[in-house]
């Protein structure tokens, strides 16, 4: 017996080393839901776990009773088979005990679900607009807007066979460029709105996500009552690159808020005004570079190639080669082209200016060109080359209109 | 006895190719579709093989973004649409007319279109994973504006659906013609074996859903090639409608997917504790309950959209009530079990751990229908484990199950019961270290269709793609069982299984190419379930 026991106390360190050690990193994750940092998060917690121990007690009942019998009323014991084949009593208990436990779990979970649709009284309103593939946040009390994409390290690291090791990263696929600040003990209404398919707003330490669906406004809320950072990612599959449009939310202190706010109006500003902004080809390069591991490479890959079929190479394009495509090629930056969404809002003049660039001088694309921020703010004002003419929508959309007209 | 010599006698059959592709008899039919099945099983696995494989370790190592998700995409609708519904048509059709005392099915020149109507289909949507741009990508359940961001495999994804919709729409109409029509005289519907009653429910769901998924999937047609607005909100449209004409459908085929599988075990059972079936009305009452609330139920997969709270509210009432009549039938069969004389061959292996995994599966069923939670299981791997407990160690169990309870008829061997008991053991523990750690990955935050994920999900995603490996090698063991049954062994009684009831058992095994041309006579102990 003494062996036995001190076999089974070491059968446990090695169990639980092996579970200790691999999750050292995430110790407060691992196996369950988090319980969040709002009010809310803590409920749906608790919901979760009532749940979760009924349906257990329920499995071990039920199934303690149906392993007694396999053990018992086996033919190799002698069991001899009893006949009976109905009995409504036990019928009628076992609908209705089921019936109970559901009304029993339905009455809390109907006053949560009515607590999370108030959102009412809110201090401040995000409004989260989720783009193929970043998000884009506008605060709307503050006239400010700030885009989120994926940061560059994990972009680096997720390209295919990138040879650097995940495993090195903790925030690897969790972290932005430019996370969304929020006051803490504050409602926030947070809207979620798509600009392209549907997306979904996820942070599980707020308790809920919600569907980013283009032509749709929803609204939520929380209230955040721990400082701190938290991570999570878009939740509803929206192309190939679902997996590397995470969200982060930093909740700070009310004059911590009220400092980035301001902070970031004045850099939104000098970022409006760019188009004076001249650089050497070195510079442009860097910078291009940076823009591109940020906004492109999702698509069209580390090595400018693309996904044949999907997402066209850049190497080797016309588009980014010859002189006459240089404003085609502006402008399919600023306005987008079919699957290839609008940069226009989002980069600066010299941003689009660098990234343009680079394209042209990497990857054998060896034009020499140097577009200056001037060329992209006289791109803006200038007619759209890409959709001149050859649009079907608008082709579709016109003759809706002539067709009205004659109804007329 | 004299109309089994009689039967004997006519057993001669058409020969060579003609034989299946021109088949109007119920057993060649059964066979085609089971045999499509079992290839279809094993194109989906290599499907979550190499899904398992890109997921084993963070990081890209095999496949690009985009193709991994044609995988996922491709992997459910073959498994849905090639794997799990063919094999379920297949038992229908090889075993209802045997069980009802008729001669074949009541329509069988319809009933060897529908059949090849399927390999059409899946040329079609496998032949999209080879075009450029790739197969269909959005995710199986195909909600614009993603899907129709779809290249050329567009309109292969949608006229294969079609044909699928067209395929079990026809083998539906035939299932109830034949149970309504051609039950021997004395099998009043009450007496009918519940794997026949399952059928018919099934396949009033079949007919009463796939219309709608045949509509959804026009309306997309249209969207993409024809201007129409259905989904697009810049013309007016609604993308969260197709969602509502999706889950219409979806939710009644769940229990497309799950009914046969309820009447499998339903069967086995009994047989195996030599006692009848326990409450068997209550059965035939709780899937008739279960098949009409799948119609009330299908917004819980779209708790997430933003419906107004009296909507959510109504679904997730409709959802939990239907834990009620799963739960009279799990207590049914445990019922069924007590004071019986069991034994364990493998097709009672098999139901014994549908029982208990399909239960796993419908309790985290039940925590995803309270709305407010399901906030946070939505659209996670805690829903992939959910899903792939009912489907995989639910139906696919059930199938098997069946497989093995059938199969001496079939082919007049015994199959090797110290090798499908191999298959049980390893199949019920790799499934399970392939999935319960799913649950995990989802309650931490991992979203279900990423194809790399952060260092936090790595320990449990190597794991489970353990289990998956382990998962697909020991099918393989199944086919070898299957081949060598074929192939020989030893000889089957009629009756194979001590305690099996029903008319299948009384002709001989193999069952002859003609069964029951003219009706049995039935005697109270044939109609005992």
């Amino acid at each position: 017996m003494k062996g036995n026991s001190k076999l089974k106390s070491s059968f446990h360190k090695i169990i639980l080393a092996l579970l200790l050690t691999p999750f050292s990193a995430i110790a407060e994750w691992g196996l369950n839901m988090t319980q969040g940092v709002t009010p809310i998060s803590q409920e749906i917690y608790n919901m979760h776990m009532v749940t979760l121990w009924v349906v257990t007690v329920i499995g071990i009942v039920v199934f303690s009773i149906m392993f007694w019998s396999i053990f018992h009323h086996r033919k190799s014991k002698g069991a001899k088979a009893a006949k009976f084949s109905h009995s409504t009593t036990v019928e009628i208990i076992w609908t209705i005990i089921p019936l109970a436990i559901i009304i029993a779990l339905a009455i809390p979970a109907t006053k949560l679900l009515i607590k999370m649709d108030d959102t009412s009284e809110a201090k401040i309103t995000v409004k989260a607009t989720g783009i193929q593939w970043k998000w884009k946040y506008d605060y709307l009390d503050e006239d400010l807007t700030i885009y989120s994409s994926l940061d560059e390290k994990s972009a680096e690291v997720s390209q295919r066979n990138s040879g650097i090791d995940p495993m090195q990263s903790v925030n690897y696929l969790r972290d932005v460029d430019e996370p969304i600040v929020l006051p803490i003990n504050t409602k926030i209404r947070i809207l979620t709105t798509a600009a392209d398919v549907i997306h979904a707003w996820w942070v599980p330490d707020l308790g809920w996500k919600r569907d980013a669906i283009p032509g749709f406004i929803n609204d939520n809320w929380a209230i955040i009552e721990k400082a701190g950072v938290y991570r999570g990612q878009c939740a509803e599959i929206c192309g190939s690159g679902h997996g590397y449009m995470p969200i982060v939310v930093k909740a700070v202190t009310m004059d911590e808020y009220t400092a980035w706010v301001s902070e970031k109006k004045i850099e939104q500003e000098a970022k409006n005004n760019t188009k004076d902004m001249v650089l050497t080809m070195e510079e442009h390069m860097t910078k291009g570079e940076s823009v591109y591991k940020a906004q492109c490479i999702a698509c069209h890959q580390a090595n400018g190639e693309g996904v044949k079929g999907v997402f066209p190479s850049i190497a080797g394009s016309s588009v980014a080669i010859e002189a006459d495509n240089r404003l085609r090629h502006i402008q399919q930056i600023i306005y987008g082209k079919g699957l290839m969404p609008a940069f226009g809002e989002q980069l600066s003049d010299v941003d689009i200016a660098s990234v343009v660039t680079f394209t042209r001088n990497s990857w054998g694309n060896n034009t020499g060109d140097i577009v200056q921020a001037k060329e992209v703010s006289e791109a803006r004002s200038k007619p759209n080359v890409i959709t001149a003419g050859d649009s079907k929508k608008e082709k579709i959309a016109k003759s809706k209109i002539d067709e009205l007209a004659r109804a007329r | 006895m004299s109309t089994l010599a009689h039967d004997d006698h006519h057993d001669h059959k058409p020969t060579g190719l003609k034989r299946w592709f021109f088949s109007t008899n119920h057993k060649d039919i059964g066979t085609l579709y089971l045999i499509f099945a079992l290839v279809m099983f094993f194109v989906g696995g290599s499907m979550a093989m190499i899904i398992r494989a890109e997921l084993f370790q963070p990081g890209l190592q095999f496949v690009d973004p985009q193709f991994y998700n044609s995988m996922v995409t491709v992997h459910a609708l073959i498994m849905i649409f090639g794997a799990v519904m063919p094999a379920g048509v297949g038992l229908a059709n090889w075993m209802i007319p045997l069980m009802v005392g008729a001669p074949d099915m009541a329509l069988p020149r319809m009933n060897n279109m529908s059949f090849w109507i399927l390999p059409f289909a899946f040329a079609l949507l496998i032949s999209t994973l080879f075009m450029e741009g790739g197969g269909p990508a959005g995710g199986w359940t195909m909600y614009p504006p993603l899907v129709l961001q779809t290249g050329n495999a567009f309109p292969f994804l949608i006229f294969a659906i079609h044909f699928l919709g067209v395929s079990s729409i026809m083998g539906a109409i035939n299932i109830i013609a034949t149970v309504f029509n051609m039950r021997a005289p004395g099998m009043t519907l009450m007496k009918m074996p519940l794997f026949v009653w399952t059928w018919v429910i099934t396949s009033f769901l079949l007919i009463a859903s796939l219309p709608v998924l045949a509509g959804g999937v026009t309306m997309l047609l249209t969207d993409k090639y024809f201007g129409t607005s259905f989904f697009d909100a810049a013309g007016g449209g609604d993308p969260v409608l197709f969602q509502h004409i999706f889950w219409f459908f979806g939710h009644p085929e769940v229990y497309i997917l799950a009914l046969p599988a309820f009447g499998i075990v339903s069967q086995v059972i009994p047989a195996f504790a030599r006692k009848p079936l326990f409450g068997y009305a209550s059965m035939v009452y709780a899937t008739a309950s279960i098949a009409i609330l799948s119609f009330f139920v299908w917004a819980h997969h779209m708790f997430t959209v933003g419906l107004p709270i009296k909507g959510e509210l109504f679904f997730m009432y409709a959802t939990m009530l239907i834990a009620v009549p799963t739960g009279v039938k799990v207590f049914n069969w445990i019922a069924t079990m007590w004071k019986g004389a069991m034994t364990f061959e493998t097709p009672m292996l098999f139901s014994i751990a549908f029982v208990i995994l399909f239960t796993i599966g419908g309790f985290s069923g039940l925590m995803l229908g309270i709305t407010p939670v399901d906030f946070q299981y939505h659209d996670t791997y805690f829903v992939v484990a959910h899903f792939h407990y009912v489907l995989l160690t639910g139906a696919i169990f059930a199938l098997m199950s069946a497989v093995y309870y059938w199969l001496p008829k079939w082919t007049g061997y015994m199959y090797d019961e110290r090798l499908g008991k191999i298959h049980f053991w390893l199949s019920l523990i790799s499934s399970n270290v392939l999935f319960f750690p799913q649950h995990f990955l989802g309650l931490a935050g991992m979203p279900r269709r990423i194809p790399d994920y952060n260092i936090q999900f790595a320990d449990f995603n190597a794991i489970s793609s353990i289990g998956g490996f382990a998962y697909g090698i020991t099918q393989l063991l199944f086919v070898y069982i299957v081949i060598k049954c074929a192939l020989g062994g030893k000889k089957a009684k009629p009756r194979v299984w001590e305690g099996a009831k029903g008319l299948e058992w009384t002709v001989p095994s193999p069952a002859p190419f003609h069964t029951f041309e003219t009706p049995p006579k039935l005697t109270k102990e044939m109609l005992e379930h």
